[in-house]
């Protein structure tokens, strides 16, 4: 298991270069020029230009530079904008509410999902089974933006007023309850189906068959025969997916104007600030194998039958 | 004689499909005493794993349906019992092992834990006594260093030993009755007398009664006091394992022992029985082995043969029985 471990840790060290590399030549190979725009109506300063090029490295080579930045990386030098402002500094505020909202995204369709899944599974063609269905294909079919729009919309004071869906500045856990939904939405439709046919495959298997055999209870031949082995599929899809509702963040923080990450992203990339989209995108990248390392960890805990080495 | 522990009378039991009504039980009557056991041959289809599971009340209802008969455990009828005094019977009253133990035994959990289940939830038994317990009953299976393999997951026995562990599980309530659904199908030969071996001991130790589901007349020679014989959901032939073998009182069990390879006729093709057993969905009028009945005539086709006794406690279900018996 060790070995295995060290194995996977070394295998990042390419995906992580691989991944982050196409991200700066995405962001600083475009035939553009970098400053048109960042100074209003004028153009910019020549001693302005000169002093960023130098800054950002600009005159280098594209390889050159984008292990320089590499290398400020690795110190914990995120960089600055155009206009002087830390990246880093940008980055610590929003992302513990964008990792705020995650988690809650996660516990929503955790609980949710495994619930409808379970009943459905277990009580196959009935009323529930097909509301679950239904519901599901409904959210999954649904672009977040809509689900987030129409929710905030109906919810709120301009609908039927059942609860304040503005987000401040620092938002608390409670504020954050409806974004979560919103970012949870699509996966609590994934794990409610993943479950159910987790669920359905697995109830007539014979060692379910062998814990009634033995007079187990039935609250024990499903809570602790069936949900054990049935869960595992599930568990699995959520741990990688914490790392799809850190992106996914993106869209629901811009419907709920929440100053997560991904509010962050999107007006970097509106203003063309190259520092900003390549700092938090290799964060994305860096969160998203690292989730993925745990799911592959998890998965030999949770089965006994998987071995490394 | 005293009262058998298990009696199952005229047992009917369908399944109902989309498409149609499979008659799986036509009325299987057969009893087992303590210290006694009793061997139920057929081949696949033939109803004796669906009698063993109505028997332990696992049989998925619906699709399945009792339709007729009574299955009595020590003289009370299980089947006008609630679900939770069924369930108090399972394991404790009979206890049954399955096939295959790999896909029978919980993958995620050690063999250690689900022996232990049954005495922590069943008995009460604290976490310390169980696991010693545990290790007690693996060690009575004759399973090498049990200490060191109670906290082995199922994948990592052999499949001998897992079968074993298996039989150590259904122990642990201490049973009156076990049901060996077909234990030693999917082992190697040798593995198969050994278990085989150990599942006569142990009953033998235990008093316990015994019903070894198998399609393998080997089997039965060597374990068995008794057999009952299945076709398309009947008991067809019923009889003592020394008086079956010497005279089948059968054409169906003719067939079967006909059908055994022979040292002394080496050289020669193996005789089969011809055809395929009925459709469950069709079963045909009359006899439902006529049409593969190398005795069939006139009769076979329309009448269904009642149960002759043959004495000695030997029934047959054929409408020439006392003429097949003394062919011999």
């Amino acid at each position: 298991m060790g070995r295995y471990v060290l194995r996977r840790l070394l295998q990042l060290i390419p995906v992580f270069l691989g991944t982050t590399f196409l991200i700066y030549a995405l962001v600083w190979a475009i035939p553009q020029d970098p400053f048109s725009g960042k100074c209003g109506q004028r153009p910019c300063d020549p001693a302005y230009i000169a002093e960023m090029s130098q800054k950002l490295n600009l005159n280098d080579p594209l390889l050159i530079q984008y292990f320089k930045y590499l290398g400020n990386l690795i110190v914990g030098d995120f960089g600055t904008t155009f206009n002087g402002v830390s990246v880093g500094e940008q980055i610590a505020t929003s992302w513990p509410i964008t990792l705020k909202m995650g988690i809650i995204a996660l516990i929503i369709e955790a609980i949710i999902g495994i619930t409808a899944g379970i009943l459905t599974g277990l009580r196959k063609q009935g009323f529930l089974d097909n509301l679950v269905l239904v519901s599901t294909l409904f959210l999954i079919s649904l672009p977040v933006f809509v689900t987030g729009f129409v929710l905030r919309l109906y919810l709120g004071p301009q609908g039927f007023d059942i609860m304040d869906t503005s987000v401040s500045s620092d938002p608390t856990v409670g504020e954050l309850i409806l974004p979560g939904f919103v970012l949870g939405s699509l996966s609590m439709a994934y794990v409610a189906r993943l479950t159910r046919s987790s669920i359905v495959e697995n109830r007539r298997s014979d060692y379910v068959r062998t814990a009634i055999a033995k007079g187990q209870p039935q609250t024990r031949v499903v809570g602790i025969h069936l949900l054990r082995n049935s869960l595992i599929p599930v568990i699995t899809f959520l741990g990688t997916d914490l790392g799809s509702l850190m992106g996914g963040a993106i869209v629901t923080e811009g419907v709920f104007n929440i100053n997560g990450i991904g509010g962050l992203i999107f007006r970097g990339i509106q203003e063309k600030e190259g520092v900003m989209v390549t700092g938090i995108v290799t964060l994305l990248v860096l969160v998203y194998l690292l989730a993925s390392l745990l799911v592959d960890l998890l998965y030999a805990v949770l089965d006994p039958r998987i071995r490394y080495e | 004689m005293t009262q058998p522990l298990l009696e199952v009378e005229d047992l009917h039991v369908e399944f109902r499909t989309r498409d149609g009504v499979a008659k799986v039980l036509n009325g299987v009557s057969y009893h087992v005493s303590a210290g006694e056991t009793l061997a139920v041959l057929g081949e696949s289809g033939s109803g004796k794993s669906v009698t063993a599971q109505t028997i332990m009340g696992i049989l998925d209802m619906p699709p399945a349906f009792i339709t007729k008969g009574t299955i009595k455990f020590r003289g009370e009828d299980l089947l006008t019992k609630s679900a939770d005094e069924r369930r108090e019977v399972r394991g404790e009253g009979i206890a049954m092992i399955f096939q295959d133990a790999l896909s029978a035994l919980n993958p995620v959990f050690t063999v250690g834990f689900q022996i232990e289940e049954q005495l922590k939830v069943r008995r009460g038994m604290s976490k310390a006594d169980a696991r010693k317990r545990a290790i007690e009953l693996l060690d009575q299976v004759k399973i090498p260093n049990a200490k060191g393999r109670v906290a082995d997951y199922p994948h990592q026995f052999s499949g001998g030993m897992r079968q074993r562990a298996m039989i150590a599980m259904s122990l642990a309530l201490d049973p009156e009755l076990l049901i060996a659904d077909e234990p030693t199908t999917a082992l190697d030969v040798t593995v198969q007398a050994q278990i085989m071996d150990l599942l006569a001991e142990i009953q033998k130790e235990r008093d316990m009664g015994m019903i070894l589901i198998t399609h393998d007349l080997g089997v039965v020679a060597d374990v068995a006091d008794r057999i009952s014989v299945m076709y398309a959901g009947r008991i067809v032939e019923h009889a003592d394992v020394y008086e079956l073998f010497r005279a089948p009182g059968h054409p169906y069990t003719e067939s079967l022992l006909e059908s055994l390879p022979r040292l002394d006729l080496k050289g020669q093709e193996l005789k089969t029985i011809k055809g395929l057993p009925p459709s469950l969905t069709n079963i045909p009028p009359g006899c439902p082995f006529n049409p593969r009945c190398p005795r069939a005539f006139d009769r076979c086709v329309t009448e269904v043969p009642a149960v002759h006794n043959l004495g000695m406690g030997r029934t047959s279900r054929c409408h020439i029985a006392e003429e097949v018996v003394a062919r011999g």
